[in-house]
C-alpha cells in the first residue's frame, strides 16, 4: 500500500479545496440507519469468520452473567450501519460510507484505499437493537503522491448511536483516493 | 444478571507492563478474506473479486478489508483476556494488504496499567499483524494500539458499567 502521511484528525480549511467539500467538513451527512436490527445470526457470522470463540457471545449464561443477555462485539460496530448490496427499488449499488466516495468523485479519483482506523467503543449493541449512524468528514489533505499513485488523504468520522440515544460508538477511517496514473 | 458470573481469567494485578501476549498464527485463505467481508457486509469487489483487485486496484490478489481486521484484533486481545475483557478502543494502521497464502500472526505487549477515576482498571497493549516476506522475514502489516478493560478483582465486571461509568476515551459526538 503506501506510507500514509496521513492529517490529523482537525478540521482542515485548505484553499485549494472545492466549496462543496470544504462546506461540510465538520457537518454530519447521511444520517440514518441501515434498515435492519442487530441480530445474533450475523454476530455468529462474524464471530465464525475469526474463529472467535468468547463464551460471552456464545453462552447465554455467560452472557446474562456478565452483560446481561446477549451482545455483539464491539468490533462489529460499523456492521450494524452497512446497507444492503441491494434492495427493492434501489437503481444503483448502494454503498456504505458514503462521503468516502462523495470524496473520490469530487476529486476524480477512482481508486481508494482505508489506511487508518480508531474506534471508540460505547454502550454494547444488543440483539434488536436498531442502531444509526452519521458521518462527519474532519480534514482533507493537500494533493499527495505515494507509490499507489496520486490523490488525497482523507479523515472521516463515523458516529453511531442506539435507539435510546446511547452513544455506541465512534469510528474515524483515513481513506486515501489515488489516481494510478499519477496525475491527480 | 441473574445467572452466576464466570470466575475473570485476568484481573489488572496480574498484568505487567512488558508483558507479552501469546502469538496467534492464522493461515489466510480465500475463504478468510471472503467470509470476512461477506461478515462485516464490505460488498466491495476487491474484497471477493480477484480480477478487479488485481486488474483495478493493482494488488496482488483480493485481501483482508479492514472491519474484518478490527474482528481478528478484538478476537485476539479476548483470547488473553478472557470474556470479562472490554475493549474501549482500538487504533490500526495499515502498511500492507493480508493476501490468501500468506500467514498473519499477531503478537501483542502490554504499555501501560491503569485505574481510572472511576474504577474501572485499563491495560494498554501495543499490536501487530505481520506475516513472512518471500525471504523469510517477518513483514508488518498492521499495527495499532488497543485500550481493554479487565477487572481489577475477581469481583469486578467491566461488562457492568453503563454510559455514567464507562469512559474509555473522550466522546467526539
Amino acid at each position: 500500500m503506501t506510507e500514509p502521511s496521513a492529517p490529523g484528525s482537525s478540521p482542515t480549511t485548505d484553499d485549494a479545496l472545492p466549496e462543496s467539500v470544504a462546506a461540510v467538513i465538520g457537518v454530519p451527512q447521511y444520517e440514518g440507519d441501515a434498515g435492519f436490527d442487530a441480530e445474533m445470526g450475523y454476530v455468529w457470522t462474524s464471530l465464525a469468520s475469526v474463529e472467535n470463540g468468547n463464551p460471552l457471545f456464545w453462552d447465554a449464561d455467560v452472557a446474562e452473567a456478565l452483560a446481561g443477555g446477549p451482545i455483539a462485539p464491539p468490533s462489529m460496530l460499523s456492521v450494524w450501519f452497512r446497507p444492503h448490496h441491494w434492495a427493492p427499488g434501489a437503481t444503483d449499488n448502494l454503498v456504505p460510507l458514503q462521503v468516502h466516495f462523495d470524496l473520490k468523485e469530487a476529486f476524480g479519483l477512482p481508486e481508494a484505499v482505508m489506511t487508518d482506523n480508531t474506534i471508540t467503543f460505547g454502550v454494547p449493541v444488543r440483539p434488536g437493537d436498531r442502531i444509526r449512524s452519521r458521518q462527519v468528514l474532519r480534514s482533507v489533505s493537500p494533493p499527495k503522491t505515494t507509490k499507489l499513485g496520486a490523490g488525497r488523504f482523507w479523515v472521516i468520522d463515523v458516529e453511531y448511536l442506539n435507539q435510546r440515544d446511547e452513544l455506541v460508538g465512534v469510528e474515524t477511517y483515513t481513506g486515501f483516493g489515488y489516481r494510478r496514473d499519477g496525475s491527480s | 444478571m441473574s445467572t452466576t458470573a464466570p470466575a475473570p481469567t485476568l484481573t489488572l494485578d496480574r498484568v505487567h507492563v512488558g508483558d507479552v501476549l501469546p502469538e496467534l498464527a492464522v493461515d489466510v485463505t480465500a475463504t478468510t478474506v471472503v467470509l470476512g467481508a461477506l461478515a462485516t457486509r464490505d460488498w466491495r469487489p476487491m474484497h471477493h473479486d480477484y480480477k478487479f483487485a488485481t486488474e483495478r486496484n493493482g494488488t496482488r490478489d483480493i485481501f483482508l478489508n479492514t472491519p474484518n481486521q478490527a474482528a481478528w484484533f478484538e478476537r485476539y486481545l479476548t483470547d488473553w483476556t478472557g470474556p470479562h475483557g472490554r475493549l474501549g478502543t482500538v487504533t490500526f494502521r495499515m502498511k500492507d494488504s493480508v493476501f490468501p497464502g500468506d500467514t498473519m500472526v499477531f503478537r501483542g505487549e502490554v504499555t501501560a496499567v491503569a485505574t481510572d477515576a472511576l474504577g474501572c482498571g485499563w491495560v494498554g497493549v501495543e499490536v501487530m499483524l505481520t506475516v513472512a516476506g518471500e525471504d523469510g522475514a517477518d513483514r508488518i502489516m498492521t499495527t495499532g494500539s488497543a485500550r481493554i478493560a479487565v477487572p481489577v478483582d475477581a469481583d469486578d465486571n467491566p461488562w457492568a458499567r453503563g454510559p455514567d461509568t464507562w469512559k474509555p476515551g473522550d466522546w467526539k459526538a
